[in-house]
């Protein structure tokens, strides 16, 4: 277990490698000079636009500027918003705990229901169940995440005026808990009704975030089981006098779940891109909205530093889920 | 008494082209603490008949029987849950390939257990030195530390063994072997054969042993039952049937075992098993049978008596001679 981490580990040197590369040629290669770009429509003297240049580095050769930047990345030092003029560091640790919870929620939403409902559309293949919600699962797959977080809002903040529309929490209450996480914030503070405005603010996001990996999770643990049910050692369990749900819940589903971390793992890039649309459509004060948001004001440094985080973020879920992985499945441990 | 009695078995799977008849009117019948074997080609239907006896076939077959009886229960009108807390414990089953008949996620000592945990009230130490004692039983080495294994990590013949460690765990009243050794290499396929039959010798439970293989019915076991097409054609003691098989597949079988070849080149029975749609109108060997005339391809026949080993057989053979065509001519 000891080798394949250290392993697994050193892979991790040429994507960061690679990551920085990327992050660090994004500037370098938009069309035009990057201070003027920054600067904007109001334009920069000669004399400041020097300043600039060296405060940036742009006047050293390329693979300095480079060494320069992974140097800065490992004394945590990925630049300053030009907008806030904070360390984007800073910005990133102050949002990321609202996408970490949004992202967690869905995720867990997405495996609870995804799971059982692919086990039981497997168990019950051809039927009308299955059919069902396979069907729902194509739907939920093509659809266009903004659209539907729009509908959902139509729908449930709209007409029925069930949910909030946007933000994480009522204004009547003010939070500022010492965990970043609402949910537990909330109830930390005390203050009545607070917990149910932030669970109230939670639940559309959630959906809307959650029904993509929720249709990948389900269908890929369909055709693991399916898969698996025709194995020898299902029939070995079924001739113990095992009952079907332990057949199918412990003996076929373990082995099935292989191949569903996998998805669900891979499925956490899909949930930070997504999470790019579901902050920006509810104005979820995460790093998906806070990324739009340096987008649109050309606050190049901090789409950059973001960029990298986020790169980072799903490099180390990626690593948990092979740990995970190990975990399911013995094979890999042992090798 | 018989411990299992099946009488008229019928076995159909609905397929895309209609129903196909796996297993078609066979008897088996197994005292307490014998030794059957059922041979046959591949698709006669050995391993179908043992699999809807455990309740184990997909929704696809359906199951016919006059009578389908286990140590006084009829498994024809006992529920699933209570087929459940037979099977499993008073019958049990190992597969023809050990390494994938085991799961591969949990421990071996773990599926071991689980099969204590279903069937007895043992407390987690009682399962754990159970485990121990059957793993000694089946001559697995250094058991304790093997109980912690993953399947991946032992050989095919361990596998069998560990196969065999968790069907002996309840002390079952019968085991139904279905070709244990058929995936095994030819040495570690002696040893797991003597393991079975020690076994079956030492702890009074009976034995099924499918096979396809005539040399190891030879060797092992009491009374032979022979197979061919889903039907069964002949059911004799051993000795009788090497020394004078009655029906001509048997006869067909024996010749073309190696040790028994006389010429050099080793016989051959031509053609093959008839599938779903060359099932043949008389008797379903008639087509690849050198005893076979008019009556054969036109009239099913019924079985020969005791003496004759119930030859399902127009002209049971005695001595290698087809007998009773003169009566018919």
């Amino acid at each position: 277990m000891l080798s394949f981490l250290a392993r697994r580990l050193l892979t991790f040197v040429p994507t960061f490698v690679g990551v920085t590369l990327i992050a660090f040629a994004f500037i370098r290669l938009l069309p035009g000079d990057p201070i003027l770009l920054m600067a904007g429509e109001r334009g920069v003297s000669a004399e400041r636009y020097e300043q600039l240049r060296q405060q940036f580095g742009f006047d050293q050769p390329i693979w300095q500027q480079y060494l320069d930047y992974v140097a800065g990345i490992f004394q945590g030092d990925l630049g300053t918003s030009f907008v806030t003029k904070r360390p984007v560091l800073d910005e990133f640790m102050a949002l990321f705990p609202a996408t970490v919870e949004l992202g967690l929620c869905a995720i867990i939403l997405a495996t609870l229901i995804g799971i059982p409902a692919g086990v039981i559309a497997a168990v019950n293949r051809g039927k009308f169940f299955d059919q069902a919600l396979m069907s729902t699962a194509l739907v939920g797959y093509s659809m266009p995440i903004f659209w539907w977080a729009l509908l959902l809002i139509i729908v449930f903040s709209g007409w029925l005026g069930w949910t909030p529309v946007s933000g994480r929490m009522g204004l009547v209450y003010f939070i500022n808990g010492p965990t970043g996480f609402m949910l537990i914030d909330s109830l930390l503070s005390g203050q009545s009704g607070a917990f149910r405005s932030a669970v109230a603010h939670l639940i559309l996001p959630t959906v809307a975030l959650a029904t993509i990996p929720l249709a990948v999770i389900a269908r890929q643990t369909r055709s693991a089981m399916l898969e698996v049910l025709g194995e020898d050692y299902v029939r070995t369990a079924r001739a113990k006098g095992m009952s079907p749900v332990r057949v199918n819940g412990v003996h076929a589903l373990r082995n099935a779940l292989i191949p569903v971390v996998t998805v669900i793992g891979l499925s956490v890039g899909t949930l930070l891109a997504g999470a790019i649309l579901t902050e920006t459509i509810f104005s979820w004060p995460g790093i998906g909205k806070w990324m739009v948001d340096s987008i649109f004001r050309r606050d190049y440094q901090v789409v950059q530093g973001g960029l990298l985080l986020i790169a980072l973020v799903v490099m180390i879920v990626n690593l948990l889920v092979d740990v995970l992985y190990g975990f399911i499945n013995p094979k890999i441990r042992k090798g | 008494m018989a411990l299992l009695e099946i009488r008229n078995l019928s076995v159909e799977f609905a397929t895309h082209s209609g129903k196909f008849r796996a297993v078609d009117g066979v008897d088996v019948t197994v005292d307490e603490g014998e030794l059957l074997a059922i041979v046959g080609e591949s698709g006669s239907g050995k391993s179908v008949s043992m699999l809807a006896l455990m309740g184990l076939l997909p929704w696809t077959a359906t199951v016919t029987a006059d009578k389908l009886e286990f140590d006084g229960h009829d498994l024809r009108k006992i529920s699933a849950r209570a087929r459940r807390r037979i099977i499993g414990k008073d019958i049990s089953m190992i597969f023809q390939e050990p390494i994938s008949s085991l799961n591969p996620a949990f421990t071996i000592g773990w599926q071991i257990k689980e099969s204590l945990r279903k069937h007895t009230n043992m407390s987690r130490s009682q399962r754990q030195d159970r485990a121990v004692e059957l793993m000694r039983q089946v001559g697995i080495p250094a058991p304790e530390k093997r109980l912690q294994a993953y399947p991946h990590q032992l050989s095919g013949g361990m596998s069998q063994r560990a196969m065999i460690a968790m069907a002996l765990a309840n002390k079952p009243k019968l085991l139904i072997a279905d070709e244990p050794t058929t995936a095994l290499d030819v040495t570690i396929q002696a040893q797991i054969l003597e393991l079975l039959t020690d076994l079956q010798k030492n702890s009074g439970m009976a034995l099924v042993l499918i096979t396809h293989d005539m040399g190891v019915v030879a060797e092992t076991v009491q009374r032979v039952q022979v197979q061919y097409a889903g039907q069964r054609v002949e059911l004799q003691e051993v000795d009788g049937l090497f020394e004078n098989p009655h029906h001509p597949y048997t006869a067909a079988l024996l010749a073309a075992l190696p040790e028994r070849a006389t010429e050099k080149r080793l016989p051959t029975i031509p053609g093959v098993v008839p599938g779903q749609f060359d099932r043949p109108q008389g008797c379903l060997f008639s087509p690849r049978c050198s005893f076979a005339d008019a009556r054969c391809i036109a009239e099913r026949p019924t079985p020969a008596g005791h003496d004759l080993g119930y030859a399902l057989c127009h002209y049971p053979l005695i001595d290698g001679q087809p007998t009773g065509k003169e009566n018919a001519a």
